[in-house]
């Protein structure tokens, strides 16, 4: 059946007798059910990843089976992945309840262990496209107020936050605990937050979407630092502008100086840049941090310039001065005193400018969950915890949170990292204590599993968990490799 | 359309009925084949649960005192009754009414020494003479040292359990976290818990967003009241004045016999509504009455 469509983007689910009427983004009584873009999505917990049949990797997509009449309640395909989302629920007695399913693919008798972890050790960490100064490192990252985690080491075009960690989440005070609980399952299940940096920046921060830096949007991900810019269009400025000034909070470019210019035999043009000079034509340190051109806390760029020498500058030379994003430009002239006074940018210098914000990438933030999988959870898996650590390592165990690949840290216990954006729909909880309640799988072999003292009389068959428990189906993300696909283990590899 | 649906959990104890918004874990202690027949009754009474109160949804979503033809709509009724002061609709006790009627088939000629019918938070409860329930008392965040244990006896007159609030599952008034009452049938606690918890709030308060109900779920008995959709950081006496709103709806009700504990939660600070004999009141750390407690 289809959702009749009200003119006012309500939608009619007719999924039980009570008939809903539901709003956009909203869920209908159930909470089962709800109007996502118009249309009707379940959102309930124990999700069903499908894996198409002939072995390919590509998920079925929820709602698109031929017939087009859906009742809700039936998986589709028979070989399933059954992801941890929701294994355990049912409020007030929190009780994890593992399954431990079994499914034959590619002749392959394999077991998934199912359960809804609870993290009290567990983190995340964020890269946001930006190179606006969030604050400087090591400070103190708030949401609400309350310290959840802080600024950590600056990388390739992006600031990185680290919020979270055992010791926010019960370290401080109860209220720390909780707000750094609430921050993480909101982010963690793809919501806006907003995070206030000390001496810094107020950032929204939500999975796969651009920054919001003190309400301005990050549109592009700087093309590269100032000297990378110079490197990559020197030849492109070289017949049209004398001077070239790519500002950037970490290193300035300037054309006439740098190894690219010289190589093309740019004359010097008397330009001294405030700062420090690292190597010729690079600067470090021209300005504040902030968040102007390029990073820096300048509105002026001419600002960055010392003065140009009397001696070597003459009047009329041209200069273009850009950002690392292209978002910020503009051109000069020097006059009869040499100084530089503003012009019209000529169009062959404005389509360079173009180019830069053509090779920026569109900026994100990217939100990754990082939790250890620790002894009580190891124990319904196996009789033997240890065992399964060692089978992780040796790859004979697959890991996967909500059907989705993790990466999992060398070294000791099972501390994994996943993009919490691949990952079904609301699969992040939280109990009191507080921790955060994340999915994980362990996939293996039957042998396998036995080997490392699996509870091989709990085993049910992949399909009798689908009847029983009316699980649903899973619009997951294509192109990933199923948690079952042997190319995930030793044994399975051409 | 799906239709109800029943099945006994992985633990194989408890029974599981959810047929459209109705998700209920149920659970009997007695001999096993009286357990047996008391889940075969649960399950036959809830294939038509739902139709029955679709049918006068319409009536049920109104502030009335219309007579209604089904048992678990009587129940609503019966459960708004007393409040008829307050703006309230029969659907403040949908969810408890649900659980007492589920309750009741399942317990009706059986001999069991316990039992449980937990409907999303609500829940009713049998207890045989002599015995106890423990229960663990969940309330949002709450620490866990705090985490309210409570006994309740077969000679308590409590019956329900229920949980309401801004932050739950339906739409509320007021700005409580949550607000858990005891009272002697779960419906009864539904409609009061939800009454206090619209009675924690303060009116204009910059901190609190609301929007209309109808913006929301457009079928909301609450129609185009305010319902609140966030509460930011309140100061102490802030909380204090909310909550002290929220206990003097609570003091109310026990004083008329509608409830027998409540336990009212803002921000970290708790607030219990109770006697010294009562239950709620025996966790250590959470305080006697009248009293706000920094969690």
């Amino acid at each position: 059946m289809t959702p009749e469509k009200s003119p006012t983007e309500k939608i009619r689910c007719d999924a039980c007798p009570v008939l809903c009427y539901i709003a956009e983004g909203r869920a209908g009584a159930c909470d089962r059910y709800a109007n996502e873009d118009g249309n009707l999505v379940r959102v309930d917990p124990l999700l069903i990843v499908e894996h198409a049949k002939d072995g390919q990797q590509n998920l079925v997509e929820f709602l698109k089976d031929d017939s087009g009449e859906w009742d809700g309640d039936i998986v589709a395909g028979k070989t399933g992945f059954v992801t941890a989302v929701g294994a355990g629920t049912t409020y007030p007695d929190y009780k994890p309840a593992p399954f431990i399913v079994s499914s034959e693919v590619n002749g392959v008798d394999m077991v998934t262990v199912v359960s809804e972890a609870i993290y009290s050790y567990c983190g995340v960490k964020i890269k946001v496209d930006t190179d606006r100064h969030l604050g400087p490192e090591q400070n103190t990252v708030r949401a609400d107020g309350e310290a959840v985690g802080h600024v950590t080491t600056g990388e390739y075009g992006s600031q990185m936050l680290s919020l979270g960690g055992v010791n926010h989440l019960t370290g401080g005070s109860k209220k720390e605990g909780r707000i750094t609980c609430e921050t993480m399952l909101a982010l963690c299940n793809g919501e806006a937050r907003e995070l206030t940096v000390d001496d810094g920046a107020t950032v929204i921060v939500q999975a796969n979407k651009p920054p919001i830096v003190d309400g301005e949007l990050e549109e592009r991900m700087r093309v590269g630092c100032g000297s990378a810019a110079i490197g990559m269009f020197a030849k492109q400025w070289f017949d049209h502008v004398d001077e070239v000034v790519v500002v950037d909070d970490h290193i300035t470019g300037v054309l006439s100086e740098h190894q690219a210019g010289r190589m093309l035999g740019v004359p010097g043009t008397g330009i001294r840049i405030k700062g420090r000079r690292s190597t010729p034509g690079r600067y470090f340190q021209v300005a504040e941090p902030g968040s102007g051109w390029g990073g820096t806390d300048i509105e002026d760029p001419l600002s960055i310039i010392e003065k140009f020498d009397e001696k070597k500058a003459k009047p009329g030379t041209s200069m273009l001065l850009v950002s690392t994003t292209g978002d910020h430009s503009a051109y000069y002239e020097l006059d009869h005193d040499i100084a530089p006074q503003q012009r019209d940018m000529p169009k062959a210098l404005a389509d360079s400018v173009k180019r830069v914000q053509e090779n920026c990438e569109p900026a994100l933030c990217s939100v990754l969950f990082m939790g250890g999988a620790g002894g009580s959870l190891r124990a319904g898996v196996t009789e033997n915890p240890v065992a399964l650590t060692r089978s992780v390592r040796q790859t004979l165990t697959y890991v996967s949170s909500g059907g989705v690949p993790v990466y999992i840290w060398p070294g000791g216990g099972i501390t994994y990292m996943v993009d919490v954006s691949l990952m079904p729909k609301n699969s992040f909880g939280y109990v009191p204590t507080p921790a955060l309640v994340a999915p994980i799988e362990f996939t293996m072999r039957r042998d396998d599993y036995e080997t490392l003292g699996g509870h091989m009389s709990s085993i049910v068959p992949v399909e009798s968990v689908l009847e029983k428990s009316g699980l649903r189906s899973l619009d997951g993300p294509s192109g990933r490799p199923s948690p079952t696909a042997g190319q995930n283990f030793p044994w399975g590899k051409g | 359309m799906s239709g109800a649906l029943a099945a006994l959990l992985p633990d194989g104890r408890r029974l599981h009925l959810q047929h459209g918004p109705i998700d209920l874990i149920i659970e009997a202690f007695g001999a096993p084949e009286e357990i047996k027949l008391a889940y075969q009754q649960a399950i036959s009474r809830f294939d038509t649960v739902l139709d029955e109160l679709v049918t006068e949804l319409d009536i049920l979503r109104q502030a009335t005192t219309a007579s209604v033809r089904g048992a678990v709509a009587k129940r609503m009724l019966a459960a708004i009754e007393a409040h008829a002061e307050t703006f309230v609709t029969p659907m403040a006790a949908v969810a408890g009414a649900v659980a007492d009627e589920i309750l009741s088939a399942l317990v009706s000629g059986r001999i069991l020494e316990r039992a449980y019918v937990n409907n999303g938070g609500d829940i009713a409860l049998h207890l045989a003479p002599g015995e106890v329930f423990d229960v663990g008392m969940a309330l949002e965040y709450q620490p866990a040292d705090l985490a309210g244990r409570l006994q309740i006896a077969a000679d308590d007159p409590i019956r329900g359990i229920a949980t309401s609030g801004h932050s739950g599952r339906s739409l509320s008034l007021g700005i409580a976290d949550s607000v858990t009452v005891l009272a002697s049938s779960a419906a009864a606690a539904d409609a009061a818990a939800t009454l206090i918890a619209n009675a924690v709030d303060l009116p204009d308060h910059p901190a609190i967003s609301r929007q209309p109900a109808c913006e929301l779920d457009p079928d909301s008995d609450l129609r185009a009241r305010l319902v609140t959709t966030g509460v930011g950081a309140l100061s102490a006496a802030d909380i204090e004045t909310a909550l002290t709103r929220g206990q003097r709806s609570a003091l109310d009700m026990k004083y008329r016999g509608l409830i027998a504990a409540a336990s009212l939660s803002l921000q970290d600070h708790v607030l219990v509504v109770g006697d010294d004999s009562h239950p709620l009141t025996t966790s250590k750390k959470l305080s006697r009455q009248k009293e706000v407690v920094h969690a």
